[in-house]
């Protein structure tokens, strides 16, 4: 018989701790581009450094990296379902 | 011969993708929630751009940016503790979940700082400070009580079901055979980590 559970692998220390440090910088960019330089670009630096913080805490720590694309496509379905009421949110917003 | 105790404790196969992909549902209920408060935070912004501006001038930065250090730590820390754990390192997974807990402590412990600072400007709730404040400033200041503090909140049950898991693997409930109960609480507890990356910049460097 086949085993009844499959288990995923075990994440190596080296890649969370290195993905940890890729955090840290991420951050000190965001707060140094937030303090230091004009408003345009501390918003795209939110826009863009926030996610990809999020996204590396999803894929690694979270270890979806390692989940079946079932799980995965849960989870962008649920990311693009609030995405979506967002971007509906703003069409209303900005046609004020 | 039948044992009728023997039914009511659960010795048959576990199901561990069952238990994760529940997790992953509850987590995505918790996902909408915040979301529906950064959707608020958003609108209001796009209203009153200058106002937020004001607001988050006078949040203490380094507060938050050493709140932030604290949460992507105690991540690091408890996604160790789930690895060693399946390595067989006991020892490990005791250090770094009570590592992880400390931070989580060492957060509130923060907030619990900051928030007596702001309420001490009179910035809270009809606080003297606040009535003065133009519409949007109070509105972020709203924005600023109910969001971290509906974020502390789950940084102390993340506490609590850490404290538990802690108390599991002392006593060999969480094994490095059965280890979904830590995975699902390291889960729980990435995700409040989550949330903070996304409150950091929203309202602390939103200045």
């Amino acid at each position: 018989m086949e085993p009844a559970q499959e288990h995923s692998p075990i994440s190596p220390y080296q890649t969370l701790v290195q993905v940890w440090l890729v955090l840290l910088l991420l951050t000190a960019i965001l707060v140094f581009v937030s303090t230091k330089y004009h408003e345009a670009l501390s918003v795209w630096a939110m826009l863009t450094l926030t996610p990809l913080k999020a996204g590396l805490v999803f894929y690694y720590f979270m270890h979806l990296k390692y989940e079946k694309p079932f799980l995965k496509t849960m989870v962008l379905i649920a990311i693009a379902a609030l995405l979506i009421f967002i971007g509906l949110t703003f069409l209303d917003i900005l046609q004020r | 011969m039948s044992k009728p105790a023997a039914a009511l404790t659960h010795t048959g196969p576990k199901d561990y993708q069952g238990a994760k992909l529940g997790m992953w549902i509850f987590l995505f209920t918790e996902l909408l929630l915040f979301g529906g408060l950064f959707i608020l935070y958003s609108s209001y912004r796009a209203i009153y751009p200058h106002d937020f501006h004001e607001g988050g001038r006078h949040l203490n930065v380094v507060l938050g940016v050493v709140n932030t250090v604290f949460l992507l730590t105690s991540s690091l820390t408890v996604a160790v503790s789930i690895s060693a754990l399946r390595k067989g390192n006991r020892r490990l997974t005791l250090q770094c979940l009570g590592a992880t807990i400390v931070l989580g402590i060492l957060f509130l412990a923060n907030k619990y700082i900051e928030w007596s600072e702001e309420i001490r400007r009179g910035i809270y709730p009809n606080g003297p400070e606040l009535e003065k404040l133009p519409n949007g400033e109070k509105i972020f200041y709203g924005l600023y009580y109910s969001m971290t503090g509906l974020h502390g909140l789950h940084v102390l049950a993340g506490v609590v079901v850490l404290t538990v898991m802690l108390a599991f693997v002392i006593k060999n409930r969480v094994t490095a055979a059965d280890y979904v109960k830590l995975e699902n609480a390291g889960l729980y507890w990435h995700l409040v980590d989550v949330i903070w990356i996304f409150l950091l910049p929203m309202l602390y460097l939103a200045a």
